[in-house]
């Protein structure tokens, strides 16, 4: 699904936090949001998936304006992942079936064999089928992780929007979940846009990312455009050093204390 | 997955044997002793003392339990539902408060005398409706609704509301006094057959409309953010339920009293005997909530027979401890979701 972001401002109350957004996305583009806190990430994000109301201008999925879609039309095509899981009782299974709700109508009391399959295939697909049976609450950070990413698929929307979905991780599951996340993207050709803050691995994961500063977007473009020490420093008021990954040739970016800093001057 | 069904199926027609039974009980139960082999007969003849003392007093208690019971356990159920806390319940939210205060009025003031005995639940309706819709607006922030303003704001107005209350009754008659006492004790005894009709339509009115809202409940478990993504519309839904909830309470408190504890204590228990998905919740609450009025009032009938306990000193201890026993074994953490 081909992703248009014409020209965007959305804010809380009276102030704009984001203004002049334009973005365009291509259909099963991984794309990443970085920049720093307070730069519009969020507010971004909550602009696109509706929590926030814009104050101008529209997003577009294939060419449909997303705003006139009912709130239910609109969760059969994007699905959201937030940075925590809810806490609740509800199996992991039961959790999961939510993902049907877009496609239940009011009398639909029972669910159909279509959302309980569809329900175990993502499941199965994110590895967490093994214990569907158990509460979420039960579950690691991670493993919520894996059941909320299982949820959203389990909408079969067209866009996957993710915010900082590993961030309180450790690296085996940011891994884990980026890696399933970069699979699925290719295997179901889904759109991603994923709000992350590890600039390391956005330039890996990444196939496009929208650096953010301010609230407007500073730059946008491939990982080896965007991730360029020069404007690290001026978005970050940072210095670090680039360089490319010998293996996966995508940009790495490193960091350097200030007492290394003096003594190599 | 269909076990799941299976299992919805047998608790609840388990809740209605239950609910059969002890309105059976609670038939043959009384001062004049009734067998349970003759109330088919006593009720086809239509002549006869115990004819009416079916017909007329024990009847209607039984049908006003159903219905009380059911009434406010519901609205437990669904008020816990929309705002996801354990504590939020009619009460909590200042409605009793209310509810009394009208009466109070209606009773120092003598309107019920004057005008007629229907302004009693009228003047409860009126105040319990008034404080919930004053709770309501007074808690949004925003444009939202900040849950625990709101409880903060219930347990004010319910300061406000018993303050004035006491200032009433200090000023007061006291024939009058115990008038006000009487009431807000709650009673199921109400010899109006028409309010007994419509405080059983109006619960089941309210069952049969919560069950459109069932999937949105269900989504709500998950907070409104989330809810939302998955194509809820949760305003309207947040809205539409606290209305339902609010006039059912409102009428179930002006019609019987205040009857504490029932809608706070049974959506809980039914949480941790069958889960949390509103599709079995609703109307397990509102057996379950039947049923435990039904007993309670038996209990109430009973204890110190020939005289009465109010029904609320039984639900109020009853409850309590069940709650907490159950509680203390079960964990309550994350029950609402």
């Amino acid at each position: 699904m081909h992703l248009d972001i014409k020209n965007i401002s959305c804010g809380y109350g009276e102030s704009f936090n984001i203004k002049n957004i334009n973005v365009g996305i291509e259909k099963g583009i991984f794309a990443g949001i970085i920049g720093p806190n307070g730069s519009g990430k969020t507010t971004l994000f909550k602009g696109l998936t509706g929590d926030l109301d814009l104050k101008s201008g529209e997003v577009f999925l294939d060419k449909q304006n997303v705003n006139k879609l009912s709130l239910r039309k609109k969760a059969q095509r994007i699905a959201v992942v937030s940075q925590h899981t809810e806490i609740t009782d509800m199996s992991v299974f039961d959790y999961v079936l939510m993902g049907r709700m877009p496609f239940r109508k009011h009398f639909h009391f029972f669910e159909s064999k279509t959302d309980i399959e569809t329900a175990r295939k993502y499941m199965k697909l994110t590895n967490v089928y093994r214990f569907k049976d158990k509460p979420m609450s039960e579950l690691s950070g991670g493993e919520q992780q894996l059941a909320a990413i299982a949820r959203a698929l389990t909408q079969e929307p067209q866009l996957l929007l993710l915010d900082e979905p590993t961030s309180h991780l450790d690296i085996t599951h940011q891994v884990q979940i980026l890696n399933l996340i970069q699979e699925l993207n290719e295997k179901l050709e889904l759109t991603v846009l994923i709000i992350i803050h590890d600039l390391n691995l956005a330039g890996e994961y990444c196939d496009y990312l929208l650096m953010m500063k301010d609230g407007e977007i500073f730059v946008q473009g491939e990982p080896s455009e965007v991730l360029n020490y020069q404007i690290i420093e001026d978005v970050y008021n940072t210095v670090v050093i680039t360089r490319e990954n010998p293996v996966s040739k995508k940009p790495v970016v490193f960091l350097v204390s200030d007492r290394v800093m003096k003594n190599t001057k | 997955m269909s076990n799941k069904y299976i299992k919805w199926l047998i608790f609840t027609v388990v809740l209605v044997l239950l609910v059969i039974f002890a309105a059976g009980f609670s038939l043959v139960t009384g001062d004049m002793d009734i067998k349970a082999g003759e109330i088919a007969s006593i009720l086809s003849s239509k002549t006869g003392i115990e004819y009416a003392v079916l017909k007329h007093i024990r009847l209607p208690r039984i049908i006003m339990a159903i219905a009380v019971g059911g009434g406010l356990s519901l609205t437990g159920a669904i008020l816990q539902g929309i705002y996801r806390n354990p504590l939020v319940e009619p009460y909590t939210l200042g409605i009793s408060g209310g509810a009394a205060l009208g009466v109070a009025l209606v009773v120092v003031t003598g309107l019920h005398l004057s005008v007629g005995s229907f302004m009693l639940p009228f003047a409860g309706f009126t105040g319990a409706i008034v404080t919930i819709f004053m709770v309501y607006f007074l808690s949004i922030k925003k444009g939202a609704i900040d849950i625990n303003r709101m409880l903060l704001i219930g347990v004010m107005i319910s300061f406000v509301a018993s303050s004035g209350m006491m200032f009433l009754m200090s000023m007061t008659t006291s024939d009058n006094l115990h008038g006000i006492v009487f009431w807000m004790m709650g009673s199921l005894e109400e010899p109006n057959t028409m309010l007994v009709n419509t405080v059983l339509y109006a619960s089941l009115g309210g069952l049969f409309l919560s069950y459109f809202f069932a999937r949105p409940l269900n989504a709500l478990r998950l907070g409104q953010e989330k809810a939302r993504h998955l194509g809820i519309n949760t305003t309207v839904s947040v809205r539409v339920l606290f209305v339902i909830a609010s006039v059912l309470t409102g009428i179930c408190v002006s019609v019987a009293g205040v009857i504490g504890f029932v809608g706070l204590v049974i959506p809980h228990l039914i949480r941790i005997i069958i889960g949390s998905d509103y599709r079995i919740m609703l109307i397990g609450s509102f057996l379950g909530g039947s049923f435990f009025l039904l007993v309670s009032d038996i209990i109430a009938r009973t204890i110190i027979s020939p005289n009465e306990l109010p029904i609320g000193v039984i639900t109020g201890i009853a409850g309590g401890l069940v709650f907490i026993i159950v509680l203390s074994r079960a964990g309550l953490r994350n029950r609402v979701t």
